[in-house]
């Protein structure tokens, strides 16, 4: 089948056709309505650094996330084993030491060790030691628990980034799980990087506090923190003068409720002073809990704490049924957006934090696209005329080849989606330089053989088949280097990669069939007994 | 038109000597350099840190902008031309801080220069462990495919081949090394892309070569090695100088056109190609001839 030249030639121009259609949409954008039904619509993907954007590599604390998972299943334990009317002291994390329980007798530790056996299968004794014939234990969670904790931390951090950078409004951004804890995020075209940054890495982890009326705050400042409190900070902004300031506050440490408890956050303007505020929804359950909490403590101050930072600690004036509540302060429209924003999508299960970051701005994407289209065009032409004056007929074979191997290249590039980078420009015009190569040691070995006396027919067949088994392992051994290139590198050396691959198989297709389809034409068609060459 | 003739008979395993010498002389001065500037200029992506591209609206002078990212506390920016009116700003700091980067960089620049007076066109912030993880995947990348050509290589011909190909790319590799480090190259993620390319594609020649060594000596057994060799580089001279010359041109002009972001890249690509013309000529054959020296392959043939 593939000696006849009609079969090879009808192949070849189907290919270059299939590329045009595949490149047409970067080409022009007036396209016709029946192709936008049935034919490929997209433009070549550019990479970030040719569109402009932001990479963000992250990395999730999961470790935290274990942390406050035993924390909090430790403070139900103590609630647990208080109800059970077992005696015991808890003594909190210092420096050098994790929470430990201490016993005060051999009962109560039995007592203690069932507690933990039946309704805490997730945790077991880390250390356990007799000091002064008291039992102390501390705890950790089981390691295959602790894996698992782990695991569902990155996952929900990923669907929690995801969601909230689907509400900020970015046209195709990229999250995508690297590795055990790590996270990449590109978002093309992003302007405000400050805002997009804030955005994705804040924990957003919304509580309700009491604050403790019945301690002294300026004791607990000295150092004296009573049993259950903590120290948090209240940020007031001046409402003339702008400038923002903390004060301390005493609040009751736990967390009465959580934002896992809200359907929904919005923003709404205030009629007074025409300020923004976010206004939240709790869900059913949430509803009842803050029905009761408010309804319990009427007359104290319930503080609302924003990643430990307290927000505001109005005083509850009555129960509050509806299942409504607001947070407000000094927002300014923006903050009070990604606010809600944020508690929309829920808190991240554990801290992240920035490993790597890059971004390029548009004006020099753009910068980039034109220089590097530039470079392609002048070398390209430059090839074409040396090929002409070195190889004379030949060469311009060889230059039609070429021009179809850009072709085709391109076409492969937005058939498989792949992603163009400025290194990727470079690469395409390294294959330029590279694609005639193949040309090059064909021709060579067609001289060489017509030196030899060899008739037309003859040499070309020879040159030919002597020049395959060479190219093919020259061009092996690029590939080998490409494929390292692809695994090792980054967006933009990736891009690299890709357009070497491609150019690569590209130009052996055009080099060896589609210029053996000339000369066999023009041998066998028409009969030629000499060429320039 | 033929630039090299057919017949032209260079006695090139005669300028081994000489051009292995040459060779670990300029090796030897890429040392030094490296000694000089003590390693390598790695850049972000393997020191970590962050660096910053502004464009000015007129020519900015270095130290006004230095003394505006020292006031919010970059200290030891090192500042460095990029084009006309624009800036690469390089400090050490990674800040994790997240917002702490690009503000406070809007802050110095602004307070320095008023809001219209710059633009900033790239930030780019690798922190330690980033900056760690990529260095072990250069190397590791760099290494296994010198690995995996000499595997190749070896198997389509045979090890003695495969020794003087890779001689011939740590050459190439060390021999571009020795001019990024001479002209105080910045070493970062788009140089290990062109010393991999470099490794990939400079073997090509070499195996052109190879290829026409395997060709002649099987068609003339009775003659010396030393004569197969120079006959193949000869024959293969044109085909060899001309390959080199069309990449050649085409990284000048993307070198010249290809603006300020490549322009190290594609420096690095010129010298590995470059170098890679001259190993292949001077250095892989010879090393094949070298090792029939030292362990005779055992083919009936006169030395």
């Amino acid at each position: 089948m593939f000696n006849s030249i009609k079969i090879r030639v009808a192949v070849t121009i189907l290919l270059c056709l299939a590329a045009l259609v595949y490149l047409a949409p970067t080409l022009t954008s007036d396209l016709p309505d029946t192709w936008k039904n049935y034919l490929p619509m997209d433009k070549i993907h550019l990479g970030l650094d040719l569109q402009g954007g932001m990479h963000l590599v992250l990395e999730v604390q999961a470790a935290k996330a274990v942390e406050s998972t035993l924390e909090r299943t430790i403070g139900d334990l103590k609630e647990n084993l208080m109800d059970k009317r077992v005696r015991f002291k808890l003594r909190d994390r210092t420096k050098d030491k994790d929470m430990s329980f201490e016993f005060p007798d051999t009962s109560a530790r039995d007592a203690f060790d069932k507690l933990l056996k039946n309704e805490y299968p997730d945790l077991e004794i880390a250390t356990s030691e007799m000091v002064e014939g008291k039992g102390t234990v501390t705890l950790k969670i089981k390691d295959r628990r602790t894996a698992e904790i782990k695991k569902m931390a990155v996952e929900q951090s990923l669907e929690t980034i995801r969601n909230r950078v689907d509400q900020f409004g970015i046209s195709e951004p990229e999250i995508i799980p690297q590795g055990v804890d790590r996270i990449i995020v590109q978002l093309p075209g992003v302007k405000d990087t400050a805002r997009a940054k804030s955005l994705i890495g804040r924990t957003a982890l919304l509580e309700f506090k009491l604050v403790d009326d019945e301690h002294s705050l300026d004791d607990a400042l000295k150092g004296n923190i009573p049993e259950g409190s903590i120290v948090a900070y209240e940020s007031h902004t001046d409402r003339t003068s702008g400038r923002r300031s903390q004060n301390p506050i005493l609040l009751k440490n736990k967390s009465l409720m959580t934002g896992d408890a809200l359907e929904s956050a919005k923003v709404q303007i205030g009629d007074r002073f025409g300020e923004p505020h976010v206004s939240l929804k709790f869900n059913a359950q949430g509803a009842k809990d803050f029905d009761r909490i408010t309804g319990d403590n009427v007359k104290k101050r319930l503080a609302i704490v924003l990643d430990g930072l307290v927000h505001s600690a109005p005083v509850i004036q009555e129960r509050i049924s509806g299942g409504q509540a607001q947070i407000t302060g000094s927002f300014t429209m923006e903050e009070a957006t990604d606010l809600a924003i944020v508690l929309r999508a829920g808190a991240l299960p554990a801290p992240v934090t920035i490993l790597e970051e890059r971004t390029v701005g548009p004006s020099l994407g753009q910068d980039s696209i034109d220089k590097g289209t530039w470079a392609s065009i002048i070398a390209g032409i430059l090839i074409l005329i040396f090929m002409i004056i070195y190889y004379r007929l030949a060469g311009a074979i060889a230059d039609v080849a070429l021009a179809m191997n850009m072709l085709l290249l391109l076409g492969v590039m937005a058939a498989f989606k792949a992603t163009l980078t400025l290194p990727g420009i470079a690469g395409i015009v390294l294959t330029m330089g590279m694609a005639v190569d193949a040309n090059v040691l064909i021709n060579e070995r067609i001289r060489e053989e017509l030196r030899l006396g060899k008739t037309l027919r003859a040499a070309i067949e020879a040159g030919y088949t002597k020049a395959f088994l060479t190219i093919f392992d020259s061009n092996v051994t690029t590939l080998v280097a490409a494929l390292f290139l692809f695994g090792f590198g980054t967006g933009p050396v990736k891009g690299f990669a890709v357009t070497l691959t491609i150019g690569i198989f590209v130009s052996m297709f055009t080099a060896i069939v589609v210029t053996r389809i000339i000369f066999d034409y023009m041998i066998w068609n028409r009969k030629v007994q000499q060429i320039s060459i | 038109m033929e630039i090299i003739k057919t017949d032209t008979h260079f006695n090139f395993v005669r300028l081994m000597k000489p051009a292995v010498i040459l060779s670990l002389a300029v090796i030897l001065i890429g040392v030094a350099s490296l000694i000089w500037h003590k390693g390598p200029n790695f850049g972000i992506d393997f020191a970590g840190g962050s660096l910053i591209q502004v464009k000015f609206t007129s020519a900015p002078d270095a130290d006004k902008i230095r003394g505006a990212f020292k006031a919010v506390g970059f200290e030891g920016s090192i500042i460095q031309q990029f084009g006309p009116n624009e800036v690469i700003v390089r400090t050490a700091e990674a800040g994790a801080d997240p917002k702490g980067l690009t503000a406070r960089v809007d802050e110095a620049l602004t307070a320095a220069f008023g809001k219209a007076g710059y633009e900033v066109r790239r930030i780019e912030m690798v922190g330690p462990k980033v900056g760690r993880d990529l260095t072990k995947k250069a190397l590791l990348a760099i290494i296994f495919s010198w690995i995996g050509i000499l595997i190749y290589v070896g198997v389509r011909f045979e090890f003695r081949y495969a020794l003087g190909g890779i001689v011939a790319l740590i050459h190439d590799v060390l021999i571009t090394i020795t001019f990024l480090s001479v002209f105080d190259k910045e070493f970062d993620l788009n140089i290990v892309a062109a010393l991999l390319t470099i490794i990939g594609y400079s073997i090509n020649d070499t195996i052109v070569i190879f290829d026409r060594i395997r060709e002649n000596a099987r068609k003339n057994i009775k003659m010396p090695l030393m004569d197969i060799i120079n006959t193949s580089v000869n024959q293969t001279l044109s085909r060899t100088l001309l390959t080199s010359l069309t990449v050649f041109m085409v990284l000048i002009v993307l070198f010249i056109f290809g603006g300020a972001v490549i322009h190290d890249f594609t420096f690095a690509l010129l010298v590995g190609t470059a170098a890679g013309v001259y190993s292949t000529v001077f250095i892989a054959s010879p090393i094949v001839l070298l090792f029939e020296k030292i362990k005779p392959s055992g083919l009936k043939r006169k030395k």
